[in-house]
């Protein structure tokens, strides 16, 4: 029999095809470099602006037009305050709507149409979601530019992120368990809390404080809504007016004494270190539930 | 094997000789189901009877999985499924508004193709058929456990490592202990799908001998791909084509004198 490949041939081009092989090895090293070298230059200049800035003092202050007594007390509280009420807003609406769609929906043309508008919603800026929070709750509702306003508005910005990662983390639970455990007679409910709940956890988890940590970080809907960056006072209901992290440092990276730059820096700080302390607490609650197929 | 095997099914048709009539479990008239358009249950008629393994056989796409998975009302669960006809389960119609389907299945018990453990531990994989009735008693789950793990003859290989998680068991071990959790319910009848088909020989053994302890006190309905192993362990067979139950008898018969020339052809493998 005549032989169609040509051992010769398939040798010469060996050489060629380890190159390529290598080649596209080091490209995506390389992509993997880039950022972070781009993150640690970042950390380099932050920190070392922030040197000297960040003392107990600055934690303890409130907003001064003085950098040496300025201080993020208002701004920290305040985005502790819009987090109690953006995480289990959100969480609660966002969790059930993709129960709802991946448990209990029948597959038609309706719920289509809701997962494509849910889909579009993720893609919208956030400072749509601003004005709609500014027409429907500071002034519809008449709440005022409170900390339930800008809790509502920000709910309303992540919850289409909530909703598509936990549709997604439902959706990779194995259909095999639920039909163990109906098969044994389990109702829906039990079986959604039991099996498919638990099973989910750690992918819900993942999505849902990435788009916490992008409420966390958010300006654009709350210059929308009205959010003002100089107070001096903490929030004592959620009708009161306040103020958020990424505003107050928003305020002082436009102040023109230079010192402010410093301030600044020192704010960034500690907004990247309550994100941290978000994202290890997911960590450690998706580590916990982790389970694999 | 094979001799106690054969000696205990003579023992039970003489206790049935005996008894006369044996109990129907499952009676099923002229049960249609469609899949869409798609026709693939054709006026079903079938009586399955008390303590003993029906076995279901027949080529790939024949109907067999969708008929076992109608009888516990599984099949709901596939999009624009349509049925007609009747399925009498103890005298009641399964398909009766008022028949829940939870209470079906705590009666009607499932194993499925692939091994399908929870990922959870042993004793709370067991637990949680029982659990979710309503069982709280740490007492009576213990009992449970055990009495089910030893009914699926697993008892020995895992009672040190009850509280590890399911996955660590290996295929053969996870399917009994997939039957084991069946039995922690406490059902009347055993539906099994294709049980063995993804396991290897030995454990496919060990799984056949469970079916023929287990028969004692459940009436087990099994589809199987494997002519032989319905041989091996079934006291009644029914051949299913393209959506229709060609020939259901003994299986003694089915295979030493079939009645229809297409469960011939199939049972000589000149096709399927």
């Amino acid at each position: 029999m005549k032989k169609l490949i040509d051992q010769e041939k398939v040798i010469k081009n060996m050489t060629g095809r380890l190159v390529k092989n290598n080649f596209f090895k080091f490209l995506f090293f390389l992509a993997t470099v880039f950022g972070l070298i781009v993150l640690v230059v970042l950390l380099y200049r932050i920190f070392t602006q922030a040197i000297g800035w960040l003392d107990m003092d600055f934690l303890q202050n409130f907003a001064s037009r003085r950098p040496e007594e300025a201080g993020i007390k208002a701004a920290l509280i305040g985005s502790l305050w819009l987090m109690v009420i953006v995480a289990p807003l959100s969480l609660i609406l966002g969790v059930g709507t993709a129960i709802y769609l991946e448990e209990y929906a029948k597959k038609n043309r309706f719920t289509d149409f809701i997962q494509t508008n849910i889909s579009n919603l993720a893609g919208v800026p956030s400072i749509v979601f601003g004005l709609l929070g500014l027409t429907v709750f500071v002034r519809g509702m008449g709440l005022e530019r409170s900390v339930i306003s800008a809790g509502l508005t920000m709910s309303l910005l992540v919850l289409p992120v909530i909703v598509v990662a936990a549709q997604e983390a439902i959706r990779a639970v194995p259909n095999q368990l639920r039909e163990a455990s109906y098969g044994m007679g389990a109702t829906k409910w039990q079986t959604i809390y039991r099996i498919v709940l638990p099973a989910a956890i750690p992918g819900i988890l993942t999505g849902s404080i990435l788009a916490l940590s992008r409420a966390i970080g958010e300006t654009a809907p709350l210059v929308v809504i009205g959010i003002p960056t100089f107070i001096a006072y903490l929030p004592k209901s959620i009708f009161d007016t306040f103020t958020v992290m990424p505003m107050q440092i928003y305020n002082w990276t436009g102040r023109p004494q230079e010192e402010f730059q410093h301030v600044a820096a020192a704010g960034i700080v500690v907004l990247l270190f309550v994100l941290i302390v978000m994202n290890s607490i997911a960590v450690f609650i998706r580590n916990k539930f982790q389970k694999r197929f | 094997m094979e001799l106690t095997v054969t000696k205990e099914r003579t023992e039970r048709k003489k206790m049935n000789e005996v008894k006369g009539e044996k109990a129907v479990v499952y009676r099923t008239k002229n049960l249609n189901l469609w899949y869409g358009e798609h026709h693939a249950l054709k006026n079903i008629d079938l009586d399955i009877y008390e303590n003993e393994v029906t076995a279901i056989i027949g080529p790939s796409g024949c109907g067999k999985s969708t008929y076992i998975k109608t009888l516990n009302r599984m099949i709901e669960l596939v999009p624009n499924v349509r049925t007609s006809g009747e399925i009498m389960y103890r005298g009641r119609n399964i398909f009766d508004k008022s028949y829940r389907v939870e209470e079906l299945r705590t009666q009607v018990g499932m194993v499925f193709q692939k091994p399908n453990p929870f990922p959870k531990s042993i004793y709370d994989n067991i637990a949680y058929g029982p659990r979710i009735h309503g069982i709280r008693d740490k007492k009576i789950l213990d009992e449970i456990v055990e009495r089910s793990l030893r009914g699926a003859a697993i008892w020995d290989e895992v009672k040190d490592r009850l509280h590890e998680n399911a996955y660590g068991l290996s295929g053969g071990q996870q399917q009994r202990l997939c039957i084991a959790r069946c039995l922690a319910i406490e059902p009347d009848v055993i539906l099994m799908d294709e049980p063995t088909s993804a396991l290897d020989p030995i454990s496919t053994l060990k799984v056949e001998e469970l079916v023929q302890e287990l028969k004692k006190n459940y009436s087990i309905i099994i589809v199987t791909h494997n002519m032989q192993q319905a041989a091996r362990i079934s006291d009644k067979t029914a051949f299913f084509l393209n959506g229709e139950v060609i020939e259901y008898t003994d299986t003694d018969k089915l295979f030493s004198n079939p009645s229809d020339k297409r469960t011939e052809d199939y049972i000589t493998g000149r096709f399927g």
